[in-house]
């Protein structure tokens, strides 16, 4: 069941909570700190949230957007839950590794890789 | 607000804009940035990194320069041509030394949540230059297809 939001497109797959952009440009830090809240809110929305982010229609990204996933990180992490991304383009994906954050966050190249890996927790 | 003599343009070929402290207002000379970009072929990796560090540089002056005060101005200064891209920022805060900035790639720092923009621009640019202790950053970035 999808859940209407003015920037995230939120869907159950089995336990883990499968998040969409719907902003191709995380740009703006308005945007970025109410996507901040969305995305804590479901964060805290359950001890051991398992949580997917799927980067696919993403095609731009401020540094101020990496803050804010650091703080979703730690977030969940504090939750005992498990965060991970997906769908991360070539361009995008280059800004984690200048930044070393690729070695932070727990990164696949499908949704369904990343679906595969919350089964083998 | 004269350019670093290493960026080979001339003071004469830049064009200049003044911004309000307002993050929307990037939206127009980032416009024209991004069709002279066109016009002069640069490749997609490298209007990525254009646009990456022009909007980064303004975030900072509108954020941490000018603390958001929207009274404040931002001054750009850009030159394109096939060559190289000359992008020129100013705030008017008070400035900051960019060698104290932490390494937000340091092991210490990764879990930081702030303070990856500056780096960006480094690594993206060919060439950064701090000026007026901080308040005017200088980027140029030449064209790899050129072979500049």
């Amino acid at each position: 069941m999808e859940q209407p939001s003015s920037h995230l497109k939120i869907k159950q797959v089995g336990e883990v909570s499968v998040v969409e952009f719907a902003d191709r440009k995380i740009l703006e830090e308005l945007s970025i700190q109410e996507i901040g809240e969305e995305l804590k809110h479901l964060a805290e929305s359950q001890p051991g949230v398992k949580l997917l982010l799927n980067f696919d229609n993403v095609h731009h990204l401020a540094s101020a957007a990496l803050g804010m996933l650091i703080t979703l990180h730690k977030r969940v992490q504090e939750q005992q839950g498990l965060l991970k991304l997906s769908n991360i383009n070539r361009q995008i994906f280059q800004v984690f590794k200048i930044t070393r954050l690729n070695r932070v966050f727990d990164i696949y190249d499908t949704g369904d890789q990343a679906l595969d890996a919350f089964k083998q927790g | 607000m004269k350019a670093p003599p290493d960026f080979g343009v001339d003071d004469d070929a830049l064009i200049d804009v003044t911004l309000p402290t307002d993050l929307h207002s990037v939206k127009e000379p980032e416009g024209r940035i991004m069709a002279a970009l066109q016009r002069c072929g640069y490749d997609a990796d490298t209007t990525f990194a254009i646009k990456l560090a022009f909007e980064e540089a303004v975030t900072n002056a509108a954020k941490h320069g000018n603390r958001n005060d929207r009274s404040k101005r931002i001054d750009v200064r850009y030159y394109v041509d096939p060559r190289r891209v000359v992008i020129m920022v100013r705030d008017e805060g008070c400035g900051f030394c960019p060698d104290k900035v932490p390494d937000p790639t340091a092991d210490e720092n990764l879990e930081r949540p702030s303070g990856r923009g500056i780096m960006l621009i480094q690594s993206y640019m060919t060439k950064v230059c701090y000026r007026d202790n901080g308040k005017e950053v200088w980027m140029l970035k030449e064209n790899p297809a050129c072979g500049a």
